[in-house]
């Protein structure tokens, strides 16, 4: 498993107590973390059944559900936080998923690998689809579907009315500032609901 | 499984309670006395917190695990679950199980003799509810010095009881395992219930209820009740593959004999249970089922009914269950989300209809063990003793017939 360096950002976003749903929450190890260090608490949604053991073994409460489906077994603004941490790319419908974190939480924390990093621009540019650290799958055995660039998220952002609140493009653990889209692999975004 | 087996927690022995203090049934009628029979396996913990209480589904019993030593073929029907080194660990919990009132294995029924009368209760048993036995079951852990359980764990049927644990003892119960089950029946399954009860009841054998005094037993109807219910707890997939359209010659015979393998199945299935349960037994425990719906008071609003439970739940469902299929336990998980509930829920890619909770399969084990040594941490209970070994292969059950058990 990669070093999951967006993880340390968003438990610094996550302020205790906070009730959090975590959107393919895979081993359960970030709801684990957030409920150890953050006293967060809430579920994590998984549909790999090798997900869902690891996640009981973490001690996370995990239910087995298609993120895709929906999330109508959530009502209104029922968490603080709903988390969607590398996912993202791996989803029919990005939108869709998008709205509903935007129903169920009172903010929302995105992160995903960034296809305008450099690394990949020059895979482009020399004619493959690109293979890094945050897109390690081959084109034709991938379950990223739906790749896009910071630039492309923040668009989706205002399609769907949400207001980004902080926004972050890293790379080995560095936040980068300078041209972020060029030189940073993985976006991280926290975003609420417009106020309208 | 044979007395060998070091994963077996070996020869069990029932034991029997009797309580005189009245029971008040939902119903509004009172049940004067009643006997409970139970078997134990493991050793209660000194601060008496490793309990956990196994709830039967319809045609269960309290011989859950082990074996008889008098007759060593009679394994326990959750064996494959319950023992040293298996998922529920009797190295570190104290497992109960316990046949229900009305019930036809030893525990208070319309078989049993009421005092009062001298006779067999019959048709005069009053029907009890998942409600009623739950405060009943509670009385036992009374008795067993039991304050707190660490789980209560059922399918089916037995699943709405650890849920009714929840609802009605929130403060007795750590951890309910709701497993294939539901909050409430289906129509369809209340009206399948109603089919299996016709068939008792027009039996000219049951007698209304009172085929004891005519020493007869309603044979043709418990057994056309168990047929019916016996393909609704498999799936059509599985059916297919153990039986197809398989004749017992080879050819038609254009009559209306047996002539399909699964018409033999299930007549022999149905006539080996009419010989040993009882029809009044299978009257209360399908109308026990329509009744539970712990939202019924709250206006339809689960969520709302489970606001005083105070414990975790595991909820799990069987992709080819159609009888308690997923989509009702997402209802439960649904509710249980909405009153901010500690809640697990897997959905298990088995064949085997709703019968698959009763069978081997890796992943649904592991799960249980896994969720079970979070609870041995939660209460103390230390690390296995006895590693984590699983079934390797999925259980053919019904390899030969005389091995075929049916649990909803």
């Amino acid at each position: 498993m990669m070093q999951r360096y967006d993880y340390e950002l968003i438990q610094s976003w996550i302020p205790e107590r906070s009730r959090v749903l975590d959107l393919g929450c895979g081993d359960g190890v970030l709801l684990a973390g957030l409920a150890a260090t953050n006293a967060a608490s809430g579920y994590g949604i998984e549909i790999d059944d090798a997900n869902v053991l690891a996640s009981v073994k973490n001690g996370v409460n995990v239910i087995q559900d298609d993120i895709e489906r929906g999330l109508s077994a959530f009502g209104d603004n029922t968490f603080d936080f709903v988390i969607l941490s590398q996912t993202l790319q791996a989803m029919k419908n990005a939108e869709r998923v998008l709205n509903e974190m935007l129903r169920v939480g009172r903010e929302g924390i995105v992160t995903f690998p960034n296809f305008g990093y450099w690394r990949h621009r020059l895979d482009i540019l020399r004619g493959h689809m690109p293979v890094s650290k945050t897109l390690p799958h081959q084109w034709y055995d991938t379950p990223n579907i739906h790749l896009c660039t910071v630039k492309d998220f923040e668009d989706l952002c205002v399609r769907v009315g949400a207001q980004i609140l902080d926004e972050r493009v890293i790379h080995g653990g560095r936040t980068v500032n300078v041209l972020p889209n060029l030189f940073g692999s993985l976006g991280v975004f926290r975003f609420r609901r417009k106020p309208s | 499984m044979s007395e060998m087996d070091p994963r077996s927690v070996g020869a069990a022995v029932a034991q029997r309670a009797g309580f005189l203090e009245p029971l008040i049934l939902k119903a509004g009628k009172t049940l004067a006395s009643y006997e409970l029979v139970y078997e134990t396996y493991g050793v209660l913990n000194k601060d008496r917190s490793n309990a956990v209480l196994v709830c039967h589904a319809l045609s269960g019993n309290h011989h859950v695990a082990g074996y008889y030593a008098e007759d060593p073929n009679k394994v326990g029907w959750w064996d494959n679950l319950i023992g040293p080194g298996k998922p529920i660990d009797t190295d570190r919990f104290f497992v109960i199980g316990v046949n229900n009132i009305g019930g036809c294995h030893g525990s208070t029924g319309p078989g049993s003799i009421d005092r009062a009368t001298g006779q067999p209760y019959g048709a005069s048993f009053p029907v009890v509810t998942v409600e009623d036995w739950v405060a009943s079951q509670a009385r036992l852990m009374d008795r067993l010095g039991i304050e707190k359980l660490a789980g209560a764990i059922g399918g089916s049927l037995g699943g709405m009881q650890a849920m009714q644990w929840a609802l009605s003892f929130p403060d007795r119960i750590r951890h309910a395992f709701v497993i294939a089950a539901a909050s409430r029946l289906s129509t369809q399954n209340i009206a399948f219930n109603d089919v299996a009860r016709q068939a008792i009841v027009s039996d000219p054998d049951f007698h209304g209820g009172n085929f004891y005094a005519h020493k007869a037993i309603p044979a043709r109807g418990l057994k056309l009740a168990r047929m019916l219910g016996h393909i609704t707890y498999l799936s059509d997939d599985l059916l297919t593959e153990k039986f197809g359209r398989v004749l017992k010659r080879d050819e038609y015979g254009f009559n209306y004999d047996v002539e399909f393998e699964i018409e033999s199945y299930l007549r022999y299935q149905g006539d080996k249970f009419a010989q040993v349960f009882d029809a009044n037994t299978y009257l209360l425990m399908t109308k026990a089922l329509d009744y539970f719906d712990p939202a019924k008071e709250t206006g339809g609003d689960l969520a709302r009914a489970l606001t005083q439970a105070k414990a975790g739940f595991f909820v799990c469902s069987f992709k080819s269950d159609w009888r308690f299929p997923p989509a009702r336990s997402r209802e439960m998980v649904r509710a249980l989300v909405a009153s901010r509930k500690s809640v697990t829920y897997a959905e298990i890619d088995a064949q085997h209809g709703h019968d698959a909770f009763l069978l081997d399969n890796p992943h649904y084990h592991q799960l249980i063990a896994a969720y079970v040594d979070n609870i041995a941490v939660e209460i103390g209970a230390g690390p296995r003793r006895t590693p984590l070994t699983l079934a390797a292969t999925e259980l053919e059950e019904m390899k030969s017939y005389a091995g075929g058990r049916s649990g909803s």
